[in-house]
């Protein structure tokens, strides 16, 4: 059972305007400044509605993370079964609904495709965070770490189910690191990455070598195509033909860019995907090295508060709610953008405020209004324990 | 109140520390990463991706340039280009790509669009017999005969042939065809509509093989083009000269396709136009051919073919020539072909019908490629070498009673005595009055006592150093490919000649291993088996039964020289070497010309002359001038004065002829030993310069098997003259003489 903490008595008004203030501006610019960056290059490259909807979906978003920022996130916790609940049956529900591009990925909503395994994510964050608190103190327990790695695997298994292997590998790497900075030991780190090494053998060699296919084949296709690069790309062999493309896009943009009409390759087809998978190609394309460089700094902004954010958090719970967003973050951008620029084996996760895409931009946004509040609540509880000492 | 456990800010511990100390430092080498990859791709490889970007974008549709035109001498238009509406597919661009390594599995797979296609010009989809033939390779050349369409089988011809060019189904399609096809890109991938340029013969069948054929550059002739040569500076999709003047003028005559650039996106629809690159139109080829000349001559040489068909007739060929510079007015062959035939897409079929080696091969150009034995017309040659040598003189009397025997033989064995053609016998003769009436037992005698000791001359003796200065046994180097060299006997040449033949008797050698189809190897080739052994019975150094018919002795004996003398035996001379022999003697100064027949490289738009051809001679022949008056004085008396060989046909020419008939004898080792080998005809004859006002002309025909020389090959070089020096034939003069 939790208990209010000692709070300092305030007007209302200037706690608010305090709690205003109190959020990481820098993390807001980050924000701010990436959605930016995808309305201009959706627009250069002529996908003027995805532009304007882009906006929007980034608009109310800011307002969520606004919003979501004054309050206490620690409430959070007493609600972690009913929002590991939601996030099955989310995933589930899917399967209900008919399959776009052969992916059971959406639930569709009126003018809006709700993707579950994104919210999804956010909910096994929340969670995930809020059992490992509970534990937290019966960490030397094998069972700790096996439980919370299969509490993070069910809902893994859901989304891989719905053709979605790279959101799959999201939940895994929460998982991961919810566990990591909750403290575990290094030799059970150590046994779960051997684990994982493993798993990955089987799956890629071993069972394959038995006849069972475990991955479709265009999965398997991605991670050979990038271990193993044929010497030409033609359209036999789809994922190379991506990446081919994608190289081509990011390298003619040279220094600063082609420009919107001169960026051929997006508008005339040539890349796949152009408006979330493969953005970052049509941004090399459009602004070149120079537009490129903009973007990755702020995603190292990004990253760079997030663990700041992580570090000062006033709780267990705010750290590894932080961890599980840093986490998701760092692994959707260093696999898309290592993707397009071929040093990664294409998989379809987004790239988070870039891509176009109304449920990946809010649940971005969402993360964000967490860490903000994340923020809030540990300056002020700074703020608070000092006080709290003087008095 | 103490906070519970888990609302405490946790101190940071060290443990935590370290962990966002290794979480951030992986994040740090992670974009340092993705920083240095930006780096080589957009700053360091940049221009490279660049292209490629462009080279996804745009498609070039080629526009096909002109071909220059081949001229007569008068600039008339002999071979011509007229642009015509034609449909080609280009094979990699169709649904299954072909390519040389795959279309013989994957042709099939494109039944789909070949059919579609067939419905919308008309063309039968009706699988039929198709014959192409693949080259290289381990096996050497292979020909499969498979049961295809007609598309699919132009196009596997075409890629066969490494041909890179697009395959032109049909030509002359009509404009809705052509607009069907060009709004329906998406549904027929890899067909094209566009103009191209079809080869046109306003004369027919005249001079086709001198012309010559084109075709889609082959790979091994684009290889060969890298480093120079005939094809120099040609494209992978050009469209080159295969034969004759096409062929040796290919690189004035291409012109150079310009380009369309279009712009366009994945899915290959028009997006807009790129630069474009105009095309630029191939040089006119001017050449010394008179129009009416190589009308007459091939109508008069296809008459005596004709008439002397009885006798075995099948064949011929003539030349007529400016004696002075080389420059050829005319060259014929017949059979001959319609070279229109040739111009457009072909079906197996009708290639087999009129152009397999059972119709007399008429792709072949017998002025130059057909070397064969000469008969009397070498006599001049014998009549030279024996002057100047000092070993006859003109005027000492030589008694021929008919028969010449080999000194030191028994007379009544067989092979020992020569005779005259008919048994005559002339009496008391000059080197005049004996090549007036060819006296065959006058110049086995000149043969004879200009036969070399074969151990010191393994060259030959003067003879045959006089054959060689005239020409004999070498290319004459007409502007022609594949021009035959034809053969002059030496000792040291039925030496090589008896090796080779015990090499093929014996299967040894370099013809130990053969592949079947003609051709020899010393070494175990891929494809090669050993070689069958062709025994022969030699008795004393001669074959006399069996063997491989290459030689027969090795030893040089001064028959040999006697066969050569009288142009008989294993001399071997194309109507063109005859025609530079005779223009020595023509021509006031013993030039051996270089024949040619092109004449000037002229730009088509303007009529500027680009560049002129006047080819140097090869050398001269030194003949004292009273040798060759008595030659010359010969050969007039031989065309027209009484007793002469060809008198009945020339005799009444109104300007002064000087001609030599010829007949040869040649056959298999059977027909000489039943006295029932071939006549092959020839006539050489020459007015010269000093005895007209117009041009000089030299005029050679040959009629392979056609009898005499006066019977067959003289009316033909009759008519020519006529229509030279007075613009119509005559009536077609028949001779008689029984002389060879």
């Amino acid at each position: 059972m939790s208990t209010s903490p000692i709070q300092r008595s305030e007007e209302p008004g200037v706690q608010m305007r305090t709690q205003l203030l109190r959020i990481d501006p820098l993390l807001l610019l980050a924000g701010i400044g990436l959605s930016l960056c995808s309305f201009v290059t959706l627009r250069g490259a002529g996908f003027h509605s995805y532009a304007d909807k882009q906006a929007l979906y980034s608009v109310f978003g800011l307002l969520l993370a606004l919003l979501i920022s004054r309050f206490d996130y620690t409430v959070l916790r007493e609600y972690r079964y009913v929002f590991y609940g939601l996030g099955i049956v989310l995933n589930l529900a899917v399967f209900a609904f008919p399959s776009i591009k052969g992916a059971h990925s959406w639930i569709p909503l009126p003018g809006f495709q709700f993707e579950s395994s994104e919210f999804g994510k956010l909910l096994l964050i929340v969670s995930a965070a809020a059992f490992a608190v509970e534990r937290s103190r019966r960490l030397s327990e094998q069972r700790t770490v096996a439980r919370l790695m299969l509490l993070a695997l069910l809902p893994a298994m859901l989304v891989m189910a719905q053709s979605n292997l790279g959101t799959a590998l999201v939940y895994v790497t929460v998982g991961c690191a919810i566990l990591f900075f909750l403290g575990t030991g290094w030799r059970q780190l150590g046994a779960l990455a051997l684990l994982f090494a493993g798993a990955a053998v089987i799956v890629l060699v071993g069972a394959p070598a038995l006849g069972v296919h475990l991955l479709h084949g265009y999965q398997q296709q991605r991670l050979t195509t990038f271990i193993n690069p044929p010497a030409t790309c033609n359209s036999n062999n789809p994922v190379c033909y991506q990446l081919h493309e994608s190289l081509i896009a990011i390298g003619s943009g040279q220094k600063t860019g082609l420009g919107a009409a001169g960026a051929t390759q997006a508008a005339y087809g040539f890349l796949p995907v152009p408006q979330s998978d493969f953005i970052f190609a049509v941004l090399g394309e459009t602004y070149g090295f120079a537009g490129a460089a903009v973007v990755i700094s702020l995603y190292a902004l990004l990253i760079w508060r997030s663990l700041v954010i992580l570090t000062m958090a006033k709780n267990l719970f705010g750290t590894l709610v932080a961890g599980g967003v840093l986490a998701t973050f760092m692994f959707q951008i260093f696999l898309n953008i290592g993707m397009t620029i071929g040093i990664m084996p294409v998989a379809g996760v987004t790239l988070p405020l870039l891509s176009y895409g109304g449920s990946s931009v809010i649940v971005t946004f969402l993360a964000i209004g967490l860490l903000e509040s994340i923020h809030v609540q540990a300056s002020m509880a700074s703020s608070g324990k000092a006080r709290v000492l003087i008095v | 109140m103490i906070e519970p456990l888990d609302q405490r800010t946790p101190p940071m511990t060290p443990q935590l520390a370290l962990r966002v100390a290794i979480v951030g430092g992986i994040a740090l080498v992670l974009f340092a990463l993705i920083f240095f990859r930006l780096w080589f791709l957009q700053l360091l490889s940049g221009t490279d991706y660049v292209a490629a970007a462009q080279t996804n974008i745009t498609r070039s549709i080629a526009v096909a340039a002109e071909r220059g035109e081949i001229l007569a001498a008068d600039g008339t238009p002999l071979v011509t280009s007229t642009p015509v509406p034609a449909v080609e597919i280009a094979p990699p661009d169709l649904p299954t790509p072909l390519t040389y390594l795959n279309f013989q599995t994957a042709i099939a797979k494109d039944e789909g669009l070949f059919g579609r296609l067939a419905k919308v010009l008309e063309m039968s989809t009706k699988p039929e017999r198709c014959g192409y033939t693949v080259y290289g390779g381990l096996k050497g050349p292979v020909t499969y005969y498979p049961k295809l369409a007609k598309i699919p089988c132009l196009v596997t011809q075409s890629i066969a042939n490494q041909a890179y060019a697009n395959v032109t189904i049909k030509t002359g399609v009509v404009t809705d065809v052509q607009d069907y096809l060009a709004e329906r890109q998406v549904d027929f991938p890899g067909v094209v509509t566009q103009e191209v340029y079809e080869r046109t013969y306003p004369h027919d069948t005249l001079g086709a093989q001198t012309f010559g054929t084109l075709g889609p550059i082959t790979l091994a002739e684009f290889d060969s083009a890298k480093k120079g040569g005939v094809f120099k500076g040609a494209h992978e999709t050009d469209v080159v000269g295969q034969t004759g003047l096409e062929y040796e003028y290919d690189q004035d005559l291409l012109g150079t396709d310009g380009a369309v650039r279009v712009k366009v996106n994945a899915d290959n629809q028009f997006e807009g136009y790129a630069k474009e690159k105009p095309e630029l139109p191939g040089d006119n080829l001017k050449t010394s051919i008179d129009l009416q000349l190589q009308k007459v001559g091939e109508l008069a040489l296809a008459k005596s073919i004709r008439l002397n068909a009885g006798k075995g007739a099948d064949g011929g060929a003539f030349i007529a020539m400016d004696p002075d510079n080389g420059q050829i007015y005319a060259m014929g062959s017949n059979p001959t072909y319609n070279p229109t035939q040739l111009a457009r897409p072909i079906s197996t079929a009708a290639y087999d019908k009129d152009f397999r080696d059972n119709k007399g091969k008429p792709l072949v150009n017998r002025a130059i490629q057909t070397p064969l034995p000469d008969g009397s017309t070498f006599k001049v040659i014998t009549a030279t070498a024996a002057l100047e040598s000092g070993k006859w003189n003109a005027v000492e009397p030589f008694y021929d009673n008919g028969e010449f025997c080999y000194p030191g033989e028994d007379p009544t064995l067989p092979g020992s005595c020569l005779h005259n053609s008919g048994d005559a016998s002339y009496g008391s003769v000059d080197l005049e009055r004996a090549i007036q009436v060819s006296d065959d037992v006058y110049f086995y005698h000149l043969g004879y006592i200009l036969d070399a000791d074969p151990t010191t001359h393994p060259n030959g003796g003067p003879l045959q150093a006089w054959a060689r200065q005239f020409g004999i046994g070498q290319p004459t180097g007409v502007d022609l490919p594949a021009e035959s060299s034809g053969t002059l006997p030496t000792p040291k040449l039925f030496k090589a000649l008896w090796t080779e033949e015990r090499q093929c008797d014996t299967a040894t050698g370099d013809y130990a291993y053969t592949n079947g189809q003609g051709e020899v190897s010393a070494t175990k080739l891929p494809g090669y088996t050993l070689s069958p052994k062709h025994p022969a019975v030699i008795v004393k150094d001669q074959i006399v039964s069996g063997g491989c018919g290459i030689a027969s002795s090795p030893a040089w004996g001064a028959g040999d020289n006697v066969n050569t003398a009288v142009g008989q035996g294993d001399v071997q001379v194309t109507p063109l070497q005859l025609g530079v022999v005779y223009s020595a003697l023509a021509n006031s100064n013993g030039a051996v010309v270089t024949p040619h027949i092109g004449e000037e490289i002229i730009q088509p738009s303007n009529g500027e002359i680009l560049s002129k051809f006047d080819p140097a001679p090869k050398r001269y022949v030194h003949i004292q001038p009273a040798y060759r008056d008595d030659i010359l004085a010969g050969l007039h008396a031989a065309a027209q004065t009484p007793g002469g060989t060809s008198d009945d046909v020339m005799g009444d020419f109104p300007l002064p002829v000087y001609g030599k008939t010829g007949t040869a004898q040649e056959g298999t080792a059977e027909q000489i030993a039943t006295n029932t080998e071939s006549d092959y005809a020839w006539y050489a004859c020459f007015v010269p310069a000093s005895a007209t006002v117009k041009r000089p002309i030299v005029i050679v025909v040959s009629v392979e098997k056609g009898g005499f020389g006066d019977v067959a090959a003289a009316p033909v070089a009759r008519e020519m003259l006529s229509e030279w020096f007075s613009g119509k034939p005559g009536p077609y003069k028949l001779g008689s003489s029984k002389d060879t």
